[in-house]
Order: C-alpha cells, then structure tokens, then sequence
C-alpha cells in the first residue's frame, strides 16, 4: 500500500525560547534590499485571505507580483463565504487570554498534531492581524463605547473572536482585495483573474514558474518567476458535497504534489457540524450556520429517537440537551469534531439535530438575537423555508475544511525549492483538528506577516537564470498540460464528470469522512482505482478546448480528486489511532470519544508521489511538544 | 414541477432565446440546481451546457447574476439568484433567464458577463492606503457604533452587479456609492476621503457606466439591500472634493 522513505524534519525553526523563535528567525532571515526588489518576481496563485494579503504585501515590499484567480474577479475568492469570526490574543476583554492561551488552545484543540513553534507564531501574530484589518476599514462589530465586540467559539473558554455580524471572511476578503487593487492600480501587480493554473513549471530543481490556461479563451500559457507562492486552498470537495465553493479544488497543490511536493496529513478533514442538512439528490453544495451560534443556540435532539412530532410539540423533559450532557464545562463550545461526532452518533443525515434559539429569545429579546444573528436566520429561511425564530433550526454535520495540505517549514517553504504554500493549502498549524475563527487567523497571518518576513530569505539568492519556453522542461510541462486538455475532450464518453463526483464524493464521505475503520477504507482504496479508470474511458466533456468551456474546467478538477482520494485514504488507513478529525472506530475510549496513540503516530505523515496508483513513500516529522504536554482532550 | 426555462444561449456577437422544458424539478431545489439539472441532460444528449457564473451558492460571493423573467436575481427580495428556491415558482411557469444586460459588462457567453469593470473602479480608490505592518493598535481610535453599523451596511455589498443590470442608465452608482460609503464614515478612511470619492467616479464614468438620475431601480434590486442614500453621500463627497482644494 506504501513504502517508508526517510523522516523529514523543519529546519528552519529557531530552537530554544519559543517566544523569541518568531523574532529570531526574521533576524536570521537574509533580506533583500529595496532596489534590488524590483527586479525580484513572486507568482501567487489564488486571491483569498492567504493570496490576497500575500500577492498585496509582497508588492508593498517591493517585489514584482503575478497574481492568477480561477474567478472573474479577486474579490470571489471562497475566504469570502467565512462566516462567524476571527481569533486573536488582545485579552480586551480582561478573561484571562493571552498569547500563550491561544497558543494551548490551538495545540490542544489540534489535538497535539501540529507544531509548537508555527502555532506559537500564530498566536503571538493573531494581535497585529486585528490592528492591520481595523487601519485598512474592516468594520468589525463595535461596542456603543466605539471599543470591539467579541464572542466566543469552540474549544475555548475567553471571548477572544472579533467577528463582522456573520460575514467576517467577506469583510476581512475586502480588505485584503481593496490592498491588492491598490497594487494593481500602482503597476505592481499582474492580475489574472478567470486564469487556472493546471501545472507547476519546475527548472533545475527549482519552482520557476506555471502552467495555466485562460479560462475565457481557452489559451494554455506560461508564467515564470524567482518563486511560487500557492493559496489555492482546501480540498474539500472531493467530498463533492461540502460547505466549499463550487470551484474550489486541488488541482494546483495536486500538481505540485505530482511535481515532488510532499502532501501532508491528508486524511484529516473537518467536519463542521452546524450544517443546513440534504434536500434531495439535486443538492449542489451544503451551506453552513456559522458556529457562533452555538453562544446562544442549544443543540439537542428528541430523547425517543422515534419521536417524529415537529420539534415545537416535544416538550421540554423528552429533549436530550446532548453536548450540555455529555460536555458540560465547554456545553455547546465544544470543537467541531467532537460535537460533529456527537450528533453522528445520536442522529443520522435524514433526522439531524435541533439548533433552537427559544432560550436565546426569551432572555435576550428576539431583536438581540436579530442582531447577533439575524442574516444567518434568514439565509436558513431562504434556504429551508422554515423560521428560525419560530422553530427550532435542522442541522447536521457535513464537510468544511482540510487540515492536510502541502508539507511546509517554519518558512512556508515546500520540499520544492522556491515553492511556498500559504493558508489551508498547507498543512501546517491546525493537526488533526481546526478550531473555529483559525482558518481566518491563519491565512491573513501567512499572507500579512509570515510569507513576506521570510521570502527574502530564499529571494536573497535571486534572480535565478532566465527561463522560457525553449527551456525542455518548459516545454515539456506545457505540452503535458495541453495534451491533458485534449485526451479530457476526446474520450467523448456516457457519463458527466458531475455523475462521477457525486459517487466518489458519497464513497469518500461513507468511507473515509467522519468514522473510518479498515474494512471500509480498503473497500474504498479498491473502488477508487476502477472509478478512475471508468472515468478516462467514459467522462463526456462537450464542447472545445479554445472556448470558455465549464464542463472542461470541472473536468480537469475531478480527476486531480481521483488521485487525491485515494492518497487520503491511504493516510487514514496507515494512521491506526483516532486524532482530532480522524477518527477510526478501532481506536476509541470506552464512552466513544477519539483515542490517541501518541507512542506510534505523533509524526506529521508527508507522502511522495511515486506515480499514479502506485504506493507512495511516507516520510516522518516527528512531532516535538516542549511546551504544551500531550494529554486526553477533556471538554467535560 | 415543472417549468419552461427560456434562455439566452450566445456563442458569438448575437445570441438569442432557446426552451427548454423541465418536468422533474422539485420545489426545495435552488434556481442554480434547476440549471444543474438541464446541463446533465444537455450534456448526456450531446449538446452544450449552458454556461454561467457561480461560485459559493450561498449569496456572497456575487458570482452568479442572471435576470430572471426581467428582475436581477430574480423576484425574492434580498436574495442572490444562487438561493433563489423553485418554491417560489408555479408549477408550469415559463421563466426567461437572461444575463446581465449593460455596455461595460459585455456577455462572454450564454449567461456569463465581464465584470472588470468593477474591479477597475475599486482600483481607481476603493482603499484605505496603509500597508501591512504599519497599523496602530485597533483600540486606538474608537469607533462609534453607529458609524460603524453604516460602514458595515454598505460593506456588505458582493459586486454583483445587479444594481447594474436593473439601472436603466445602465448606471454602477450604487456599487460606487457603497464603497465611498464604507470607507468614508469610518475614521480610518478620511484622509483619502474626497479624492476616492472623485478617482473612483471619474474612473466609473470613464468605463461607460451611465450616470445616476435617482431612478431607484438599483436598491429594490440589491441582494443586500445597499440604501440609495450611500449615493447621496457620494454625491455630497464629490461636491466637496471638487470644490476644495485640488489634492483632495
């Protein structure tokens, strides 16, 4: 199934004090000088928090910016859908927060599967993300004093997440998007929206460039740079159904996996719990209620699982509060895998759980709740046609984000020399689990502070040779791409690419989602291939290469997904030990809850790629806690 | 249900109004799904998905935009076409799917239009100029509630682009207006106030958009409901950058 390479280690984390390991390592950091910058050249791929900050601060720096986006504009970019809010360590509210907390509860919530040093940093970043947002206009919730609101998201127990009513991520989007047009509008960044990149250009050993084509004319063309920065995000929709875009996929991360990019932990996967449930086969995506409801929404489902009255009918003694029960120190704040399970375990994908806001309402006033809550209540109304002020929101867990991604050092760097991986396409600070409010905290942090602190360092060395497309591996790279594109169009077969994600997305989703064992995964890792191959015999793709062709486009996506499914299912078949999101059945306490084995799984899994359908090589990061001991998460 | 979808199909410089009758659809489907649902049997029957822009399909992140029978978005108020639910629909109903309609958003097919031009706008001033690391601590300058709530209601537009498309000046004041607004009641934003004001309007006039008669088509068509006010702020900013000094 796979073979063990050699272990991995970070080299590029200062060791001794973790307070000081961030500011040593920007000290240590070569820099590159103001004139020099200009004729130094970064490509970013993808326009989201991580990609919008970064392709925007590099230019501030200096440095020449490519920036490509699969969207008619940068501002479309999925971090724009984020909801609920964003972490940081300002201790405003005097509760007890501080660097160090969030830093714990980032590792501990993780479920001791990251590195102390990156989420150290994280942490001690999250402040001057707030102060950066705040200067560039994002109008977070305010206090009638003119001070910011917070409130309170799982897995912690201080009121440190700043929020813009539910559309955080579209406002702190905004104000990364606005910074990045400032550049543009200065000459200093090359925007490419409706451009996807489908190959990484590798040169000497080193990532010179891209591969993409125009998504309008269908032009496959190439890009060169000194380096290669990918925030192309999550791939949670080889799930086929989750909380992601549309568009979002793995492609760009996959072919630099596929160019010797290792690829780490890509079983671990979130699912978020509060989710609008299924309507009927048509369904096209899953939308999510932001997890800031559970501050004032109470979660329980009908003691008699028969019971089938409408929700407002059962009284109160015949409900089962169940997290309330089950957790009562964190209640509903439980993180999401844990209250994800939780809800799997009583209910199923057709009852769900209640969410019900009858308590909220009676204590606070229906025009608070409005307040706090009211455009998530009606995106539920519009979407279900039931009030949520009336009755009791249905939801259930589905899909949300990927904590695997890329293998990065404390640099960003990928194994790749000159390729940088920011935000969820890397792998690097949530381990097994992402609390809510990081993933905003992450990619504005990589794209604000980390990436542009230590590019320099490997810029320093620049500018490398020139390169074109004379250059044979350019050329080679390139004529692979088109020769994809062609043999995509030529198989003229049955079936939509859409009939073959939905049923590998409901393979991985009842094999390798939220319970996994090894009968189920190896069942998986013997479909998959023969799907796959059914796929490049059957997929009809109409149309041309040289049009705006949409159908080519979803194509191209689903096979990267083919060849990441099983990779992920490899993952979780070799990882023996419940983590966080991954939980295998074979390895839980007696009352169900995940059970670690830090004695033979406390590595970071990073996989080579080795060809497609062959097993790939493992390599090790031995994961070091000096700080935070690795103990049984308790939220009870 | 069943329903007759009239759409614009366009390859080239014309295009023209096709049916296509589906007869399986369900209520709970959004209007979104319903086009899903014809391109798997346009595809299986060899021809030509229809082509259009979506992307979150939860009424954010403004990709999709269609006029639906006439009204952008369709006729819920306050709601993007991707939540839009066939429940709102008869049973039989002959519905026209048409793209946005408007000189600076040129169709690139079928449903699909070009809206750069937005981003060309956001790009004359639509910022507040402090790049990264130079903030002061976000507590430094208070910000009273009430400004902020009317920053916050004009930052919640999605550039859509339907305020556009239901225009019949084919006007982009109200997407203008919305960022003039949001940066300029909120006290990180005075310093370049007037200025934005007067690039991102001449930049918008500039790319063809058509110029505000206070029609009021554009707020009833707003999936977030931006207030035909933030224009009368944009318009009493663009007075002053023009009557001030010249560098403001």
């Amino acid at each position: 199934m796979y073979l063990e390479g050699s272990p991995i280690a970070d080299q590029r984390a200062p060791v001794g004090p973790i307070e000081s390991r961030w500011d040593r390592r920007r000290f240590s950091a070569r820099l590159v000088n103001p004139a020099n910058r200009r004729n130094r050249s970064v490509i970013v791929v993808g326009t989201g928090l991580a990609g919008g900050a970064a392709a925007a601060t590099l230019a501030e720096l200096g440095y020449q910016v490519k920036s490509f986006c699969y969207q008619d504009s940068p501002r479309r970019a999925h971090s724009i859908a984020a909801q609920g809010g964003i972490n940081a360590a300002k201790n405003y509210r005097n509760d007890g927060d501080s660097v160090h907390r969030l830093f714990y509860d980032t590792v501990k919530g993780g479920d001791f599967r990251s590195r102390e040093s990156n989420v150290h940093r994280l942490a001690q970043i999250s402040v001057e993300i707030i102060d950066q947002c705040v200067a560039q206009g994002v109008p977070f919730a305010r206090e009638y004093g003119g001070l910011l609101d917070t409130r309170s998201f799982g897995g912690a127990q201080v009121s440190r997440t700043f929020y813009a009513r539910g559309q955080t991520g579209q406002q702190l989007l905004l104000g990364a998007y606005q910074a990045l047009e400032r550049q543009i509008s200065a000459g200093r960044v090359e925007m490419h929206p409706r451009t996807e990149m489908l190959d990484l250009i590798v040169v000497d050993d080193r990532a010179r460039g891209i591969v993409v084509r125009d998504l309008v004319s269908g032009e496959v063309s190439t890009h060169f740079a000194d380096a290669v920065v990918l925030a192309t995000g999550g791939y949670g929709n080889v799930f086929h159904l989750s909380t992601n875009a549309k568009g979002c996929n793995t492609t760009a991360i996959w072919r630099a996996h596929r160019r010797g990019a290792l690829f780490a932990n890509p079983c671990f996967t979130q699912i978020h719990p509060t989710c609008i449930p299924i309507s009927g086969d048509h369904q096209s995506k899953l939308t999510l209620m932001s997890e800031s409801l559970r501050n004032d929404g109470r979660v329980w489902v009908p003691s008699n699982p028969l019971d089938t009255r409408a929700p407002n009918d059962i009284p109160e003694a015949e409900r089962d509060y169940f997290l309330e029960r089950m957790y009562p120190s964190f209640g509903n704040l439980v993180p999401r895998d844990i209250a994800s399970r939780a809800a799997k375990n009583i209910s199923d994908e057709k009852r769900g759980v209640y969410l019900d806001f009858a308590d909220a309402i009676e204590r606070l006033g229906a025009l608070a709740v409005e307040q706090r809550y009211g455009n998530l209540f009606e995106m539920y109304q519009r979407i279900t046609g039931d009030d949520p002020y009336k009755t009791p929101m249905r939801i259930y867990p589905a899909v949300h984000y990927t904590m695997g991604g890329l293998w990065v050092d404390y640099d960003l760097r990928s194994t790749i020399p000159g390729l940088f991986v920011i935000g969820e396409a890397n792998f690097s600070d949530h381990g097994a689990n992402r609390l809510g409010a990081s993933a905003l905290m992450q990619g504005l942090a990589d794209g604000y502070f980390v990436l542009p602190g230590v590019i320099g360092d490997y810029l320093a060395d620049a500018p490398f040779e020139a390169v074109d497309d004379s250059h044979p591996a350019v050329a080679d790279t390139a004529s692979e791409v088109r020769g994809r594109v062609k043999t995509l169009l030529a198989v003229n077969g049955d079936r939509t690419v859409e009939s073959f994600h939905r049923e590998l997305g409901r393979l991985m989703w009842d094999e390798c989602g939220m319970e996994r064992n090894e009968a189920g995964l190896r069942k998986a890792l013997e479909r998959i291939p023969e799907l796959r191959d059914e796929f490049w015999q059957r997929v009809k793709v109409p149309g041309t290469g040289e049009q705006l062709n949409q159908e080519l486009e979803k194509a191209g996506r689903v096979a990267d997904f083919f060849e990441l499914a099983e990779l992920m299912c490899v993952d979780a078949l070799h990882r023996a030990e419940s983590c966080g999101g991954h939980f295998r059945s074979e390895s839980q306490t007696p009352d169900g809850e995940a059970l670690r084995d830090d004695a033979n799984y406390s590595y970071v899994a990073a996989w080579e790629y080795t060809g497609v359908g062959q097993p790939p090589v493992l390599h090790k990061e031995e994961l070091v806690f000096e700080h935070v001991t690795p103990s049984t998460r308790s939220y009870s | 249900m069943k329903l007759t979808l009239r759409i614009w199909r366009q390859s080239s410089a014309t295009g023209r109004l096709v049916d296509y009758v589906l007869d399986d659809l369900s209520p709970d489907m959004s209007f979104l799904e319903a086009l899903d649902v014809l391109n798997e049997r346009l595809i299986t029957s060899g021809q030509e998905p229809v082509a259009f822009d979506h992307d979150c399909r939860e009424g954010i992140c403004g990709m999709c935009g269609l006029m639906i029978n006439g009204m952008a978005h369709g006729p819920e108020k306050a709601t993007t076409a991707c939540q839009l639910h066939l429940r709102h629909f008869r049973d039989g109903d002959v519905v026209t799917v048409e793209p946005w309609r408007a000189e600076p958003f040129p169709v690139v097919r079928d449903l699909v239009v070009d809206r750069s031009a937005f981003d060309r706008i956001v790009a004359a001033g639509g910022y507040i100029s402090v790049p990264a690391g130079s903030a002061p601590d976000a507590h430094a300058t208070p910000v009273p509630k009430p400004d902020a709530d009317t920053a916050f209601e004009a930052a919640a537009c999605i550039g859509c682009g339907a305020c556009v498309a239901a225009c019949p000046n084919g006007s982009g004041m109200l997407f203008t207006a919305a960022k003039a607004t949001h940066l300029g009641v909120l006290p990180q934003g005075q310093p370049e106030r007037y200025s934005r004001a007067r690039d991102m309007v001449a930049e918008h006039d500039a790319l063809g958009f058509g110029g505000c008669t206070n029609t009021g088509e554009c707020t009833p068509a707003c999936p977030k409901g931006i207030p035909l006010t933030t224009i009368a702020r944009l318009n009493a900013d663009l007075l002053r950058a023009h009557t001030t000094r010249s560098d403001r």
